[in-house]
């Protein structure tokens, strides 16, 4: 750690490339959704969801999308203790999309590696979801500020 | 009413030496663990050699979904009990893949039928389909 420059952040860039490049489009809906109680993370899916219709996903990349939410706004609220999740729906010349971010003023993960490896908890888990969701989007990104806190930010799009 | 969970609004069904049981649409966790321990309960109560979870209304399997069955299955096999999880939809079993996790140890069943014909129950001759070659497994 002491021999690491100073860095403002920790970025994760995506692991799989978007079906075509290109800057995204304009945000077309935008709505934000605490992650306080439990209840909240069913809330959460059923929002993703019907964000997901909106913009006209199938029914896999819907259940794609719903569960990597659940595992983000879970991990949020669990290591997390709590934060918001922010939907948005996106276009862009040649399709539509759906991005999800998902923050909290938790503890930060420290060994961002290590936490997307498939296995590796801190806690009960299986150690599945921040890995899964990242390979269940096509853009995905974490940022972890010095001062604490975790910022995942993933993005799948419709075939065009 | 007997037999049916507040948890998930499925009624745990006897037949025989088999508990028949389902998940709805969506499970959160708390309703998870509930159905974990509730049906654990069952098995031992009823002396269960076999527990059909028919999941085809299951839209959503995540990590905690998918914990909740792995614990189930260790637990009833460490009872001396089989658990056949049945129905899954393919949208599911595909995340569940990208995801990483592949239920490891849970045994599963195309169809619930298929599921209770795995754990000794047959559909009666009088069905049409009956004695086509239809295997189960
Ligand atoms: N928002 C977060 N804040 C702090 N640490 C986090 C956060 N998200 C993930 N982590 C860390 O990364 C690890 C891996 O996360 P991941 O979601 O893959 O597994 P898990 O939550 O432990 O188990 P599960 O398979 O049930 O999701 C966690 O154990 C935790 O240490
Ligand atoms: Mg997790």
């Amino acid at each position: 750690m002491a021999t690491m420059p100073d860095e403002p952040s920790v970025r994760l860039a995506s692991r799989q490339a978007p079906p075509f490049a290109g800057p995204p489009g304009p945000v077309t809906s935008r709505s934000e959704h605490p992650v306080r109680v439990e209840e909240d993370l069913m809330e959460a899916r059923h929002a993703v969801r019907a964000a997901a219709l909106a913009v006209d996903l199938g029914l896999v990349d819907q259940t794609r999308v719903v569960t990597a939410a659940s595992e983000l706004v879970r991990n949020a609220y669990i290591h997390g203790g709590g934060g918001v999740l922010v939907i948005e729906q996106l276009s862009r010349k040649g399709g539509r999309g759906i991005r999800l971010t998902v923050s909290d003023d938790g503890p930060g993960i420290p060994d961002l590696d290590a936490a997307l490896d498939d296995g590796f908890s801190t806690g009960a888990g299986l150690g599945h979801g921040l890995g899964g969701a990242r390979r269940l989007m096509h853009e995905f990104d974490v940022e972890c500020p010095p001062g604490g806190g975790t910022t995942v930010r993933v993005t799948r799009w419709a075939p065009g | 009413m007997t037999g049916v969970r507040r948890a998930t609004g499925v009624p745990i069904l006897r037949l025989g030496d088999v508990l028949v049981t389902g998940l709805l649409e969506e499970l959160d966790d708390r309703s998870a663990t509930a159905f974990l321990d509730e049906l654990t309960e069952r098995i031992t109560a009823e002396g269960a050699k076999g527990v059909l979870i028919d999941i085809s209304r299951l839209t959503i399997i995540d990590s905690f979904v998918a914990r909740t069955l792995s614990e189930l299955t260790t637990t009833a096999r460490l009872l001396g009990t089989r658990v056949i999880v049945a129905g899954m939809r393919p949208p599911v079993a595909i995340t569940l893949v990208e995801l990483g996790l592949r239920l490891d140890g849970v045994e599963t069943a195309l169809t619930a039928e298929r599921g209770m014909a795995a754990l000794g129950w047959f559909r009666t001759a009088s069905s049409q389909e009956v004695g086509h070659g239809d295997h189960a497994g």
